[in-house]
């Protein structure tokens, strides 16, 4: 594909190609990759006001059916030639090279992403069964059922599912997937750099024969993102701890926000650290360190600067490659202000002691590195000799993370928010603390890295709690 | 006569107007008194108003009204109108028949079966002390109809938005709708001035085609051609005539080009020559106007006995256009904020 596509918004199947077209170029404003049709805000306001009847349409389609469609589309995602704009096709080779090209994100995770999408795509009956607790689909077609014996009634609390995409990953599109396996509309607006994931997703689940009036898809202007925000019945976002904190108590916003993800290493298992050193590495790196599952705290009793010494070194084997190296595992970024804002905060926080940037000697070179006008953040382990220290507790869109020591009496309560957790310990107390900790939302119990998921274990909330409420009812036959 | 030594004309019968001792205005003869050439021995064309300097507007926030009274005038009641406003002193221009004048010459282009003569229009826009709360009257009692009115105060509006005040934001539009589909429901109305965002927000709650709106007349803030098209054809269906304008208290009314399918929904707008003329200027050097089809800061001129203002630097940006047919003079295309690429700018309702 060589010719620029022009995207064009989507209305529950109608293709719209709005006059107001913005141009998305490679990373650092190099050539134009594609034109996208930003659609005014009132466009999106107006489309909602008829998703009701897309609802109706979809949600007599059998849960069965919407299942056998998410898993042919897994197929046609990962190796179909799909639509991208009217007169152009993508191949899967194609969707790489250009979300590449305006992302900064090396081809080997993207195509990791991909492989993601799909297994959520084709792992939708163990996904649906994770979110209802193994509800039987029949409860979610008929809105009445028996769950273990005992009579239950659920019911959509909405007619669709708003989502403001960022542009950072494409697995997060994988969050939105179950809503359709539930039969409930989507509506989406996509990162600016990323309009390519949700669109071929779409494209892909029509071609498997997913009704095209499942989807609207919307790029658009902040004002655009404000309408999904403010009208959209319920709506997942993604934003920084600002915006979690704005919306925390609002029940139609769900924010994925920073994971504040960890790593915990038990007083028992502390003298075999060299043996975690993969698994902490993998926490902190995979995806390019930018997944809300990325590790960004170590906790260990004791050994953390040697352990931090080791991480580092590790770390430091991954640099920038070429985008389309097969092992490049660094991204990078379709801003260049905003590497370097991070890195300014980085080095402001070290000039407050009681923490020192393990990685610097490491590495022997600056954090912030430049390949092929690419600007890129190299991996970075800081030992915070002072828990409190404000790079202890913070995660950023790269490979970083804060090696820190606290008895393990005191970690639980001093880690906060965490939304995984890798436990290493066998230490059966504390197994059943970290059970008992109302902040962790995933916890892996054992050397397991913490980007690893499993299908049938949500976190970052339940999107079929928030797609669908459950009634009391009761029943009495009456006889005719 | 060419165009041009028409203007050049009446620009030297304006200037000989504000600038002879007998007519002018104290605000000018003061202004020409202290300069070291004589304005009316050396301003002959329209390119000699670069003499001028960009008109400010803080004189007309902090010069008295009186000021700006042209000597026959003296003695009889003005007209106040203001514009901005929203924090400190709004500035303001005197008036009297400006505004009559600049409406009925727009009044004389509108089509009959678009605005039908002796119907009545709704005046869904700002109110107090804006020239438009008189103008759209005037217009409707010229084309033989009445005006119904609503209370609208969009520095209120964007005093909410700035401060980030969204949801009082939206009560208040929606008080401004409420107020717009009662008088629709109970009193026959055919043509309807308003602005994009509460046209929009209207077609929320009624379809303006069925209310009985042959017409609407729409302006106050930018519409670049999607929103024109998405006005066009979804909240109006297709079935309600839309004429947008460009229009201020400092200018009067520019009219705009006709849409055709060429102009792809973009829209263009002329300025009433000689009484006002607008350039598309370099906002670096704004001793230059831009090529045609280039973006630059608009630049307005008025000049009417009532009124003189030279080379005022609009808020705004603006393509500059060909001349058309009726309107052989440069127009302006998608009108909008200046700096409306580099920046959010709050515009409210209005």
């Amino acid at each position: 594909m060589t010719q620029v596509p022009t995207i064009p918004a989507f209305r529950f199947g109608t293709h719209y190609d709005s006059l107001t077209v913005a141009e998305i170029t490679t990373t650092g404003g190099g050539y134009i990759v594609a034109r996208v049709g930003l659609v005014n805000p009132g466009l999106i306001r107006r489309d909602l006001r008829q998703v009701a009847d897309c609802f109706e349409r979809l949600q007599q389609i059998p849960v069965q059916r919407m299942l056998d469609i998410c898993a042919e589309a897994a197929k046609h995602f990962m190796e179909a030639e799909l639509p991208v704009s009217a007169e152009l096709k993508q191949t899967p080779d194609d969707y790489v090279r250009a979300l590449s090209a305006t992302c900064g994100l090396p081809h080997a995770l993207i195509r990791a992403n991909m492989i993601k999408i799909a297994d959520v795509l084709s792992n939708m009956p163990v996904i649906l069964k994770g979110l209802t607790r193994g509800l039987d689909p029949d409860v979610i077609e008929t809105g009445v059922g028996r769950q273990d014996e005992v009579l239950v009634s659920y019911y959509p609390s909405t007619t669709h599912l708003g989502a403001v995409l960022p542009s950072n990953s494409p697995g997060v599109n994988s969050l939105w997937l179950p809503a359709l396996a539930l039969r409930v509309p989507v509506v989406l607006k996509p990162g600016r750099e990323d309009p390519w994931t949700p669109w071929r997703i779409i494209n892909a689940l029509i071609a498997a024969g997913c009704p095209a009036e499942a989807f609207g898809f919307y790029p658009a202007d902040h004002d655009g993102a404000g309408v999904i925000l403010s009208e959209c019945t319920r709506v997942i976002m993604f934003g920084d701890a600002g915006t979690v904190a704005r919306y925390a108590h609002n029940p139609r916003v769900t924010v994925h926000g920073p994971g504040y993800s960890k790593v915990l290493i038990g007083a028992d298992r502390i003298d075999h650290w060299p043996e975690y050193v993969d698994v902490l590495a993998d926490s902190v790196a995979r995806n390019g360190g930018r997944s809300c599952v990325n590790a960004s705290t170590i906790v260990v009793p004791r050994h953390g600067a040697e352990l931090a010494e080791a991480v580092a070194r590790k770390l430091a084997e991954i640099v920038p490659k070429s985008l389309n190296a097969p092992d490049a595992q660094l991204a990078g970024f379709a801003n260049a202000r905003v590497p370097e804002a991070i890195d300014r905060k980085i080095d402001m926080a070290l000039d407050q002691p009681g923490a020192v940037d393990i990685s610097a000697r490491q590495r022997g070179s600056a954090r912030i590195a430049t390949l092929k006008g690419q600007s890129y953040l190299q991996p970075t382990i800081v030992f915070c000799q002072d828990p409190e220290h404000p790079l202890a507790r913070t995660e950023f869109l790269f490979p970083y993370a804060a090696v820190v020591e606290k008895p393990q009496e005191a970690m639980l309560d001093w880690i906060g928010p965490s939304l995984v957790v890798t436990a290493i310990t066998d230490d059966t107390a504390f197994r059943r603390q970290l059970l008992r900790c109302p902040h962790i939302q995933r916890l892996n119990l054992g050397p397991i890295p913490t980007g690893q998921v499993r299908w049938d274990q949500p976190h970052e909330g339940n999107l079929f709690e928030f797609l669908y409420a459950r009634r009391a009812i009761q029943e009495l036959q009456t006889c005719g | 006569m060419s165009l041009e030594d028409a203007l050049n004309e009446h620009l030297r019968e304006i200037i000989d107007w504000h600038f002879s001792p007998e007519t002018g205005a104290d605000f000018w003869l003061d202004w020409a008194k202290k300069q070291d050439w004589d304005v009316r021995r050396e301003i002959k064309t329209f390119d000699d108003l670069k003499r001028f300097p960009h008109f400010e507007d803080n004189w007309l926030r902090f010069e008295a009204p009186e000021r700006w009274i042209p000597k026959p005038y003296k003695g009889r009641p003005y007209n106040v109108f203001e514009t901005g406003g929203t924090t400190g002193m709004p500035k303001q221009r005197i008036g009297w028949d400006d505004y009559k004048r600049d409406y009925e010459s727009f009044g004389d282009t509108l089509d009959d079966a678009e605005f039908p003569r002796g119907q009545n229009w709704l005046m869904m826009g700002p109110t107090g002390p804006r020239r438009l709360r008189l103008a759209i009257e005037h217009l409707a009692n010229y084309r033989g109809g009445s005006c119904y009115f609503l209370d609208l105060d969009p520095r209120w509006v964007k005093k909410l938005i700035a401060k980030g005040d969204f949801g009082q934001a939206q009560a208040y539009m929606e008080h401004v709708i409420d107020q717009a589909t009662i008088i629709l429901r109970h009193r026959r109305i055919a043509a309807l001035f308003t602005t994009p965002k509460l046209l929009e927000a209207l077609s929320e709650k009624i379809s303006i085609s069925d209310a009985g709106i042959k017409g609407v007349f729409c302006g106050g803030t930018e519409m670049n051609p999607q929103t024109v098209r998405f006005l066009v054809e979804e909240v109006l269906e297709g079935r309600v005539a839309f004429k947008p304008v460009y229009g201020n208290t400092l200018m009067g009314l520019a009219h705009s080009k006709p849409l055709t399918p060429a102009d792809k929904f973009s829209v263009s707008y002329y300025a009433p020559q000689p009484w006002a003329v607008l350039k598309v200027v370099d906002p670096e050097d704004p001793e230059c106007v831009v090529e045609y089809d280039q973006w630059g800061r608009v630049e307005l001129t008025t000049l009417t006995k009532e009124f003189f203002m030279p080379r005022f630097l609009e808020r705004d940006e603006a393509i500059r256009r060909r001349p058309i047919a009726g309107y052989p003079w440069d127009g302006v295309g998608e009108v909008r904020p200046f700096g409306a690429s580099k920046e959010t700018i709050v515009e409210g309702v209005y």
